[in-house]
């Protein structure tokens, strides 16, 4: 039986299942990283400044991602709600990228000047404030705290060796930039820039 | 839309084809014991403690079930396409998009076409078109204005007939097509308001809504004149024209109490209402516009 030579030796055994669950992966992504639609940004894109990249930071330590996606689907019901469909360029300096998969909350890949930067801290501070419905959490201590900038020419250089193309003047400025601004002001700074590249909205 | 190279087009038809077919040459050649119907014992011939390893074939309706899929997924080739072939469908995401935008387009058009031929004026009389407008309203512009158009702090009240930017029709449209900044310097016009100062400017603010506060109110007025009447008015009613509210009216955006008014002027303001012609577009644009010009019509 040639069973036994497989099963009864687990580096074959781990390789060929290894080749086995891959052929997916191979065939639906790994072509994709050498698409220029998936790997060359879209007119206009640049990549987050010091403060809007801290404020990234925020949004991803308090998980915003987890009940909001950044990612506007191809369908006629999203496009009307949100704006234009997101794009793959859009996002091709995003490490890691924020599309998410839970929808509890609104979509927020064009949220970027919808509403007012007023609009956005009352929202953040106490949602029921402007929405009487909504359920999402409160945030107040974002406007207490403010963000330490030790760490962002850091970021930006980690950023910088997978391909966001940060100049070093930009990393020589961002400690000063970012240090001591209030979080829920990176936060709003970060929020209304989103999918703002893309000029046309519908 | 997407533009596969050669080599990535093969390298993903080959995978994808390769797979199947390959999924086919394993169940053929693992179909052991199902030719021999016949009297065998059936076993792998591993054994152990007494227990035989059986070696059934798999049930038929199983491999049917196994052969079926692996048409199907032949069947979906022909019409979804591999690869940088679009298939006999000719489909693709966007193309779908399109498909249902225009779909949408061609059953919502008369419609938005029979109301942009309408005044502002006329719409807000019409049940339907104010139906329409009301629910654009409340996904759009309620996350701000309030699901009753009652506004909050910050946020205009848009049913009391005070408007900001004029309640004209055409302002109220303008004010949505292209947005609004509303800037209020802090201290006003006079940069170096002492603290004794700023409380004499909001005793006489308050004064003008017939209300006293702890400043000296003569006092103010002369530092009103000064600070704030270039956009207020020098009797502080205000001016539409910059959104400069009326300071008379007792209806106060930021707060009317007396620290809120100190606060105001003090820190300044700075309101933001956001263009919407490029996210709703002027036709829904036109009918929002007569749902809040009807909103304050039948107070006067």
């Amino acid at each position: 039986m040639k069973h036994d030579i497989v099963e009864k030796n687990l580096p074959l055994m781990i390789a060929l299942i290894v080749i086995a669950i891959s052929w997916g992966a191979l065939a639906e992504i790994v072509p994709l990283f050498f698409l220029k639609e998936t790997t060359q940004p879209v007119e206009g894109l640049k990549p987050l400044s010091a403060v809007e990249l801290e404020g990234r930071d925020i949004y991803i330590r308090e998980g915003c991602h987890v009940c909001h996606t950044q990612m506007i689907r191809p369908f006629r019901a999203e496009t009307e709600r949100y704006g234009h469909y997101s794009l793959a360029g859009e996002h091709v300096y995003e490490h890691p990228f924020l599309w998410g998969s839970k929808r509890t909350g609104p979509d927020l890949a064009r949220v970027g000047q919808r509403y007012s930067d007023d609009w956005h801290r009352a929202h953040l501070y106490n949602p029921r404030d402007v929405v009487p419905s909504s359920n999402m959490p409160a945030f107040p201590w974002l406007f207490e705290q403010k963000v330490d900038g030790r760490d962002t020419p850091k970021k930006m250089e980690a950023l910088r060796s997978v391909g966001v193309p940060y100049t070093d003047e930009q990393i020589a400025s961002a400690k000063d930039e970012a240090d001591g601004v209030r979080e829920i002001d990176a936060l709003v700074i970060y929020l209304q820039q989103l999918g703002t590249v893309l000029t046309q909205k519908r | 839309m997407t533009e596969l190279s050669t080599f990535w087009h093969v390298w993903v038809s080959a995978i994808v084809i390769g797979s199947m077919i390959a999924c086919g040459a394993l169940i053929i050649l693992t179909k052991k014991g199902q030719k021999f119907d016949e009297e065998t014992d059936q076993t792998t011939g591993h054994s152990f403690d007494g227990i035989d390893e059986l070696d059934n074939p798999l049930p038929k309706w199983w491999m049917y079930f196994f052969w079926s899929t692996i048409v199907f997924g032949f069947g979906y080739i022909l019409i979804y396409g591999v690869g940088d072939w679009k298939g006999f469908g000719n489909w693709s995401s966007y193309g779908q998009w399109e498909s249902e935008v225009a779909k949408a387009e061609e059953k919502y058009q008369p419609y938005y076409d029979k109301l942009t031929s309408m005044s502002i004026e006329e719409l807000a009389k019409d049940e339907e078109a104010l139906a329409t407008g009301q629910r654009i309203f409340a996904s759009n512009c309620s996350v701000c204005h309030g699901p009753t158009a009652s506004g909050s702090e910050g946020f205009p009240n848009l049913t009391d007939n005070d408007w900001l930017y004029g309640g004209s029709p055409a302002a109220i449209k303008q004010t949505i097509l292209a947005g609004r900044n509303g800037a209020m310097p802090a201290n006003g016009l006079k940069p170096d308001m002492t603290d004794e100062q700023r409380k004499d400017v909001v005793a006489h603010v308050l004064s003008l809504s017939g209300r006293e506060g702890a400043g000296d109110a003569t006092k103010g007025k002369a530092l009103f004149a000064q600070a704030c009447a270039a956009c207020h008015g020098a009797d502080g009613s205000g001016n539409q024209a910059v959104g400069a509210p009326n300071l008379t009216d007792n209806i106060w955006l930021y707060g009317g109490s007396e620290a809120k008014i100190e606060f105001t002027v003090r820190h300044g303001r700075a309101a933001r209402m956001p263009a919407w012609n490029e996210i709703l577009g002027e036709d829904k644009v036109h009918v929002v516009s007569a749902y809040v010009y009807s909103l304050s019509q039948d107070q006067e």
